[in-house]
């Protein structure tokens, strides 16, 4: 089994990827712009609910419920999907589940698809399996639209083109929709993609979703939209197939008045989104009457073996938390290199690829906690991030190279410094020599290897003359008065 | 009150003034204040940096050191937030009940500065004199972890001749986070660009805050752009009396 979730096993490391969205001024911009009017609207519809935290607290309950007899709820859900007329398969990784969408296409000898925005399918690339194979999905999301239009990445889990402006997204529609003129306002921009779709929804008939919530009393599937396309592609095409993961699963319909709560509220700042479509299996002569579920581990199962790790599963996709995060801000989607980005992306993308390729996203942290408060599920992501650290550092010693490493060293050495006062007072005092070269008029402005990170952009109070213990004996000595 | 000081290892190695003031504040409010030469460090470095085997050993030093003390200062909010929040899952998973009773114990008498003076000796006016304009960064860890509110704030407004001004986005971390400032140094750098800009917009004489970690961090940007704010502990404010020789803050 190999489990990929995106481009992340070709992704450079965070710091890296970092630096290039942190040298685009524009982008920057964009950034603080769009997050600053997300949080605020977020902020204006959460702060008139009298019952978030009950609400928040229950969402948490419902999905620690729902993980714990996972297998059980899985097996109701297929149960209920097949009464209903649907078909189920089950998908190991991305690679099986690509193989059996592109083997059910080629079945319904499908040439073109049109697909709702689905995580799932970005998580499995399944765009690539499937033109290699020759059928053409085309995306109906205006955002994603954009992103394949350009053949660029998504940037964030709700609003994936949001690092591209007005301005940027013209030029891509001129271009790649071979329009003779385009005007540059939003609505402009809107008719145009609208025009663009139409006929595809009109004429495709296959359609590809993934889901929100998938209902195991019932059987039942619910996607959460803002455009309508997600409306068009589930009711117009002959055939829908639906990429889930097997995390969506809630146990019964009443618990969709928990999230669709907190899901709209937490994603885009809307008391209530525009389209909700819930289906249970086939209705004759109404919606598509061939419907396929493909129910998705992809390392899920991994990460639910995690005791700490595994509340990762409870997310709703809602993007509260890269709106709230403070280094989302900074450095835009593309550096978290993976389908997840930002607090929640650098605990998902590690834990389902068992950290292969993940290794520096626990640390794109600096632990503010901002994330786990906008949560509406209540991930502690920052536990999550610490504990995913622990497993990095484990890793890392269990061979010679890793413990060589120069920050284990490091670590190893304070550990013995921090075990005994005696010898932190020791370290103490030579650290006191050790700065006199570096240190200019009380302040240090260099500092070698990868304390250089520091004094690059900041300057560093010099140590002072005397400890605070060392004030503290002095005064115990002259006594009280003379301090 | 016999007031047991874990004054930090970095306040106590770079900061000793804090500690220095910390002692005042409570002196002068008629507590004793006790300081165990045993102690060093609470962990957090090793911890959040994925080093929990390592830190282990510091919270077995710490609740043998407070083991019987009435009630334990920590005037740093991440070091008092690990201590609270961490220190009984580190203890649980070591397995050691002896320890996670210990900790249990101790953690109700654990209190950061601010909080220890508002909520535990339920002062808010210090008798401190400090005639600058001041703003007050909110410290993650102060904030989230220890939920400390206008704690803080509450104590400065108190604060004679002292003029308070709002730092914009205060809850906005100013890119510290540890060793975070260093592995991912330029992301720290943009975070505390946006904190620096928005200083400035205070024109504030001080930024303070209730760790010096972040100040340390701020301080260190603000110097380097030659910028008219300075950094200060809130201890040190709240030392401050009309006695004190004042020429900058």
């Amino acid at each position: 089994m190999t489990v990929r979730v995106g481009w992340s096993a070709t992704a450079p490391e965070f710091a890296e990827a970092a630096k290039v969205s942190l040298r685009n001024a524009q982008l920057r911009r964009n950034l603080r712009n769009a997050t600053d009017t997300i949080r605020a609207k977020r902020a204006r519809v959460v702060n008139e609910m009298p019952d978030w935290e009950a609400l928040r607290q229950a969402a948490s309950d419902i999905k620690a419920h729902t993980l714990q007899h996972l297998d059980r709820y899985l097996l109701q859900f297929e149960e209920n999907v097949i009464r209903a007329g649907g078909h189920v398969h089950w998908a190991r990784d991305a690679d099986e589940a690509n193989q059996t969408i592109t083997k059910l296409l080629q079945g319904y000898a499908a040439k073109e698809l049109i697909k709702v925005k689905a995580m799932t399918t970005d998580e499995i690339q399944l765009n690539r399996a499937l033109e290699a194979h020759g059928i053409l999905p085309f995306e109906t999301d205006l955002a994603e639209l954009i992103l394949q239009l350009s053949e660029d990445k998504p940037s964030h889990i709700v609003v994936p083109a949001l690092h591209k402006n007005r301005y940027e997204i013209r030029e891509i529609f001129i271009e790649k929709m071979r329009l003779a003129s385009l005007g540059e306002e939003p609505n402009d921009l809107a008719d145009a993609a609208r025009l663009f779709l139409r006929k595809k929804f009109l004429s495709v008939k296959m359609g590809l979703s993934g889901a929100n919530f998938a209902v195991a009393e019932n059987g039942a599937l619910v996607v959460v939209e803002s455009e309508g396309n997600g409306r068009m592609c589930l009711t117009l095409p002959d055939v829908l197939i639906s990429v889930v993961g097997i995390e969506k699963v809630i146990p019964t319909f009443q618990d969709l008045e928990v999230f669709l709560q907190l899901l709209p509220r937490s994603a885009t700042g809307e008391r209530m989104n525009p389209y909700t479509s819930i289906w249970t299996g086939v209705t004759a002569n109404d919606g598509p009457q061939e419907f396929h579920v493909v129910l998705l581990d992809n390392g899920r199962t991994h990460v639910l073996a995690d005791s700490v790790g595994k509340q990762a599963l409870h997310c709703i996709r809602c993007a509260a938390c890269l709106n709230a995060c403070p280094v989302y801000r900074q450095t835009g989607g593309h550096a978290y290199g993976s389908a997840y980005q930002g607090p929640i992306g650098a605990i998902i993308t590690p834990q389902l690829q068992s950290l292969h390729h993940g290794e520096s996203l626990p640390y794109a942290s600096s632990l503010c906690g901002a994330c786990y408060d906008a949560c509406p599920v209540k991930i502690n992501i920052p536990e999550v991030l610490v504990h995913l650290r622990g497993e990095v550092v484990r890793e890392k010693q269990s061979h010679m190279s890793g413990r060589l490493n120069a920050e284990n060293v490091s670590m190893q050495i304070m550990a013995k410094i921090f075990a005994s006062a005696k010898r932190f007072e020791a370290a103490q005092r030579l650290a006191r020599m050790a700065q006199r070269p570096l240190a200019r008029n009380g302040f240090i402005s260099w500092l070698p290897g990868f304390l250089g990170g520091w004094t690059s952009s900041r300057d560093l109070q010099a140590l002072p003359q005397q400890t605070f213990r060392e004030w503290w004996k002095e005064r115990s000595r002259k006594g009280k008065n003379h301090a | 009150m016999r007031i047991s000081l874990f004054i930090t290892c970095y306040n106590d190695t770079l900061f000793p003034q804090t500690g220095i003031a910390v002692v005042r504040v409570l002196e002068r409010l008629g507590h004793t204040v006790d300081f165990p030469l045993t102690q060093t460090c609470c962990g957090q470095m090793h911890y959040n940096s994925g080093y929990q085997r390592e830190a282990l050993p510091m919270v077995r030093m710490f609740a043998e050191i407070f083991r019987d003390a009435e009630v334990v200062c920590i005037p740093s909010g991440s070091c008092a937030a690990m201590v609270r929040e961490q220190y009984p899952q580190i203890a649980s998973e070591s397995g050691d009940q002896k320890l996670l009773a210990e900790v249990e114990a101790l953690l109700p008498k654990v209190y950061e500065f601010a909080e220890l003076l508002v909520k535990k000796l339920g002062v808010e006016d210090v008798g401190a004199v400090y005639p600058h304009r001041v703003t007050y960064h909110s410290s993650c860890h102060s904030l989230r972890g220890l939920r400390l509110g206008d704690i803080p704030l509450r104590l400065l407004r108190k604060v004679r001749d002292l003029e308070l001004v709002e730092l914009p986005d205060s809850d906005q971390c100013c890119g510290f986070g540890g060793t975070f400032a260093v592995k991912n140094a330029e992301t720290s750098t943009a975070m505390l660009s946006e904190k620096l800009e928005n200083i400035a917009k205070t024109k504030a004489q001080v930024c303070t805050a209730g760790d010096n970690s972040c100040l340390m961090h701020i301080f260190g940007g603000l110097h380097r752009q030659h910028a008219p704010t300075t950094t200060v502990h809130i201890a040190e404010i709240l030392a401050s009396t009309a006695n004190d020789e004042r020429t900058t803050p």
